[in-house]
């Protein structure tokens, strides 16, 4: 099966696999308030809000609920660390370089900790947030713990009798806007590069998940980084988003989420600063099945490409295309996948799906199932919510889907798997590329030019060929078109988090 | 290599609060000598001859032990471990980029731990000074390491829009088995520059130490192994170079030579690797490196760095600021400051932490120093301070400073390898920009000036592979070193210092339908 970050498929072979790790029973959350200046916070208004276990839907506990004055007592440690002079400014590349190691560290340590959490807030099966997720954290700090001291000016030729070079500057305060999905994950995309750069951050996690991060607040500070230089503020989009977005003092942001909000976010950048922007934000991905595939694999990449994490992910394959002589097999072996899929306790390990995240995620998810149903798509399995608990909805199958359905056009980000049929290679191309997103594409064929040629002519930042979600630290990943703006991950993410200075110095005479 | 840090501790130990140790611990009083054979497939093997070499302590002459003599038979054994662990499907061949990465880092960590006895083994060895070695040597081994450690995933290919309906890409392969040869005066550091790239970028190595320092790349190797690299990935066999180093350097089946060393040796290794299967090859050769002085420097900074550049380590460094050029309206003064701080050394056993200077590192060496300091006294140099041996045991010389030194004498013109510092007299920049790359050397120079354009101009000029304003000896993994002209082939350190362990192959697909 593909996974996030590879970690299934590409450990060394002769590798044995570790004992399969407990989650921690009865685990007490210890952080819940507002990070700023490497000390705890509460919030200025005193207010707090409830963070829930969506497997039980039962509070687990209050957490500070950060507004526009956090926001900016945080923009301000994050300056005053940024200052010229400052312990973060005039340390070496290759000491920052040590802390980000010294954090992954310390995530390793943790380990169990935090993907218990993470089950715990976010309703994720724990063998998924230990070795994905988990995985994905520490594998990434390490990626970008090695770039510090290897992101190189130019010395540039430039005409007449000058001496060109550049420096690769971090920006300063970076704003980051965290998801629910893969609440830790998408926080080390956003905090690596920045730090590994030399930025200091001011970081909002998604209101439905800040255990993890908040407690990944103590091991910055346990690792030895200045205080300052990590900020992590707990609030709502419409306050404490709002507030980083219009920020007059942060130089960047980055939000990770619906396009709907990135668009939002985009316009109070250029209201307030012109804040540089990255977003990563909504997909509607084609999953393109060719006959001459591996049909057990395309079956299963796409079965795991959709369902994965509750289908709750922007890569997630809403848009299977299959060939039509298979069309018929695939549909039925994909049905054959989808049955068997286990729903329930996350900290379970045989559970392979938990619930969705809230109750507004839930309604629209079977609000879309319903739209299916209406609108003429086949119904194969599953179409409803498990009967006997909260938020868990059957894995979902509709065959006979036609571009037009709703469910063919929106992000459902939810367990449901709309299959379409194709005739040719032309007429593919085409509907893939008929929508405003292009963040992912899969292409299943053993045909080399028939790959090539759909990886140049789709529109999006990624594309699988005979893989799904292969994300790796190393690869860059975006969006193109409305799914989002800029990348994450991989050496291209550092241009996102650096300003270029040219510096040119007149010579008296010309030298070679 | 030096660095002209000296007994300081390196400033990002400061800044970087709890990365560093703050302090020089005492090196080891007692310690014992654990790895004295050929390491080859993670493995501990006599020498197929059975023969074995003494080594000694230059502070005192005094034998350490005698450790397995590997030849041509031996390095043989190692090269066909290196292969087998480079085929194709071979754990080593399959491992993801990112773990050899983690496996570099476990080595740095190891290291670490074992910091106190490698530098003391160092300095035993080595006659190095030991806080050198600790932090010098040491520190900058595990820093080279952790930073080619993360190259592993980082080492980019390309995909390039060329002509025609064709999908084109480059991919970075590892070279295969690489040979390396590593010098005496830094045994540790020096593997370190060679392990790091070659390992990181997938490569297998077999390594032959100094026969005069062979004691901490053996205990590296059991490091290696306690690391988790698989068996064969590194291999390393002491010896000596008429016969193990020759037949590293004429192997048939070794894809690539890295050596650090003299000139002389230099130009024979690249002779036999031309004759026997053209195998890629590095160099980093000797020195004779200008240092030049304007009357505008700082010249407190200029007297001292000057003085680190060549006296660190005995002089025993590639990169030695061995000719000092000193603008005319200075020069006394020049003079008077560098004779007053050479005086200031205390010589000994280099374990005693009062100690500057340690022995020379061996017989052969102090005969040629003192015959070059002789040859400077009968051509005429004025000798300021020293100028002879020390003491009784061990391989001592004074620190020695020559005045009056002109361009033809042997003393400014061979390389000298020892505490033997020459200065020179220089009136306009032309002069001495002609008179500085007038060498086949070209591996480091010196420029000391406060005025801008003089530095740009200076350091455009010159021809040497690094070129250090208002500093001297200042080296870090990230930056590429090696020299121009006869002072080597190649870059080792920094992302240049990957291209020497990698072949470029390019990858063309004929494609039915193209688009930018």
């Amino acid at each position: 099966m593909a996974t996030t970050n590879g970690t299934l498929e590409n450990g060394q072979p002769d590798k044995k696999m570790p004992p399969l790790p407990h989650p921690i029973r009865n685990l007490e959350v210890k952080h819940t308030k507002i990070f700023i200046n490497n000390e705890w916070h509460e919030s200025k208004s005193g207010k707090k809000f409830p963070t829930y276990n969506p497997s039980t839907v039962e509070k687990i506990c209050e957490v500070e609920e950060g507004d526009k004055p956090d926001i900016d007592k945080a923009v301000e440690a994050a300056k005053a660390a940024f200052q010229r002079g400052s312990l973060w400014r005039q340390m070496d590349a290759l000491s920052r370089g040590r802390l980000l190691h010294k954090l992954a560290d310390l995530m390793e340590r943790d380990r169990i900790i935090l993907a218990t959490l993470e089950t715990m807030d976010t309703g994720k099966p724990f063998l998924h947030a230990f070795f994905i997720d988990l995985e994905g954290c520490i594998k990434t700090l390490r990626y970008y713990a090695g770039w510090a001291d290897k992101i190189h000016g130019r010395t540039i030729p430039a005409d007449e009798n000058v001496v060109c070079f550049t420096r690769h500057e971090p920006i300063g305060v970076c704003g980051a806007i965290i998801p629910w999905n893969f609440p830790l994950m998408m926080l080390i995309w956003k905090m690596a590069p920045a730090l590994c750069c030399g930025n200091t951050i001011v970081i909002k996690p998604a209101e439905q998940t800040p255990l993890t991060s908040l407690y990944l607040g103590s091991l910055i500070k346990e690792v030895g980084f200045p205080p300052g230089v990590v900020n992590i503020v707990p609030g709502y989009g419409p306050t404490a988003g709002a507030a980083i977005s219009s920020h007059p003092k942060i130089d960047k942001i980055a939000f990770t989420g619906s396009t709907e909000v990135g668009k939002l976010i985009k316009e109070a950048a250029s209201k307030s600063n012109l804040k540089r922007v990255t977003l990563e934000l909504g997909g509607k991905n084609p999953c393109i099945v060719c006959a001459d595939a591996d049909l057990d694999l395309a079956v299963e990449c796409a079965h795991q490409g959709v369902f994965f994490n509750q289908g709750q992910c922007c890569t997630a394959a809403s848009r299977v295309f299959v060939e039509e002589q298979i069309y018929p097999e695939f549909v039925k072996r994909s049905v054959e996948y989808a049955k068997k899929r286990l729903v329930g306790d996350p900290f379970d390990v045989k559970t392979e799906q938990g619930p969705q995240i809230d109750q507004k995620q839930f309604d629209k998810i079977l609000d879309l199932i319903e739209s299916g149903k209406k609108e003429g798509a086949k119904l194969e399995y599953g179409g409803s919510a498990m009967e006997d608990r909260g938020l868990f909805i059957k894995p979902t199958v509709f065959s006979e889907v036609t571009d037009n359905m709703r469910i063919a056009k929106e992000e459902i980000f939810g367990p449901v798997q709309p299959i379409m049929k194709f005739k040719n290679i032309e007429e593919v191309i085409k509907r893939a590329n008929s929508i405003e997103y292009g963040l992912t594409a899969a292409v299943f064929t053993k045909n080399l030019d028939k790959a090539l040629k759909l990886a140049s002519a789709l529109e999006s930042g990624t594309v699988w060929i005979n893989c799904y979600n292969a994300i790796y630290a190393q690869a860059p990943f975006g969006g193109f078109k409305m799914s989002g703006n800029g990348r994450e991950l991989g050496e291209y993410a550092l241009a996102e988090y650096t300003e270029v200075k040219t510096v040119t110095i007149k010579l008296n005479e010309k030298n070679h | 290599m030096a660095t002209n840090e000296g007994q300081k501790i390196p400033e990002e130990e400061q800044t970087a609060a709890k990365l560093g140790e703050g302090t020089i611990p005492a090196p080891l009083k007692e310690w014992k000598i654990q790895y004295t054979k050929i390491f080859i497939n993670n493995e501990w093997h006599n020498s197929l001859s059975g023969k074995k070499f003494p080594v000694f302590n230059p502070a005192n002459e005094e034998k350490i032990c005698e450790v397995e003599e590997g030849d041509k038979e031996d390095v043989d054994k190692a090269v066909k471990a290196a292969r087998s662990a480079f085929q194709i499907g071979s754990p080593w061949r399959t491992m993801d980029a990112s773990e050899r990465g983690r496996l570099l880092n476990r080595l740095a960590d190891l290291i670490e731990r074992d910091r106190l006895l490698l530098a003391t083994l160092e300095s035993v060895n080595g006659g190095k000074v030991f806080s050198n070695a600790y932090l010098m040597d040491l520190g900058g081994c595990v820093k080279i390491l952790r930073y080619f450690a993360s190259w592993a995933d980082k080492n980019q290919g390309r995909t390039i829009p060329i002509d025609g309906k064709y999908f084109s890409y480059t991919r970075h392969e590892p070279v295969g088995v690489c040979g390396q040869i590593i010098p005496w005066n830094f045994p540790l550091l020096m593997l370190a520059w060679k392990l790091g790239p070659a390992l990181c970028c997938g490569n297998t190595v077999v390594v032959k130490p100094a026969e005069q320092t062979p004691l901490t790349a053996l205990h590296v190797a059991s490091l290696v192994k306690e690391a988790g690299f698989p068996p064969g990935v590194v291999n390393i066999v002491p010896g000596y170079g008429p016969t193990a180093g020759e037949a590293i350097s004429s192997h048939m089946n070794i894809d690539k030579v890295a050596f650090t060393g003299s000139t002389e040796v230099g130009l024979r290794i690249k002779e036999a690797a031309g004759k026997s299967n053209l195998k890629r090859v590095s160099l980093e050769l000797g020195g004779k490196s200008p240092c030049i002085v304007f009357a505008d420097s700082d010249m407190d900074t200029a007297v001292e760095f000057a003085h680190q550049g060549l006296f660190i380590h005995q002089g025993q460094t590639c990169t030695a600021a061995s000719r000092l050029f000193v603008e005319e309206s200075i020069y006394n003064e020049f003079v008077r400051r560098s004779v007053e701080r050479a005086k200031k050394y205390v010589l000994g056993n280099p374990l005693n932490q009062e100690v500057q200077q340690g022995p020379q590192i061996d017989k052969e060496q102090y005969t040629k120093i003192l015959d070059l300091i002789e040859s400077g006294k009968k051509e005429g140099a004025k000798l300021e301070c020293g100028g002879g041996p020390f003491g009784n045991k061990g391989y001592f010389i004074q620190p020695t400073v020559f005045s009056n030194v002109t361009d033809e004498m042997r003393i400014a013109k061979e390389e000298i390898f020892g505490p033997v510092q020459q200065i020179m007299k220089f009136k306009t920049i032309d002069e001495v920009i002609k008179r500085a790359n007038n060498t086949h050397y070209g591996l480091a120079a010196g420029i000391f000036t406060k005025d801008l354009d003089k530095a740009l101009t200076i350091s455009s000029a010159l021809q040497a592979g690094t070129v250090w304003v208002n500093c001297y000896g200042s080296f870090s993994p990230q930056t590429p070193f090696g020299g121009f002209k006869m002072s080597g082939n190649g870059r080792e350190m920094g992302e240049y210092g990957l291209h020497e362990y990698l072949e470029v192959k390019t990858v063309t697909v004929k494609i039915s339908e193209k688009n930018s």
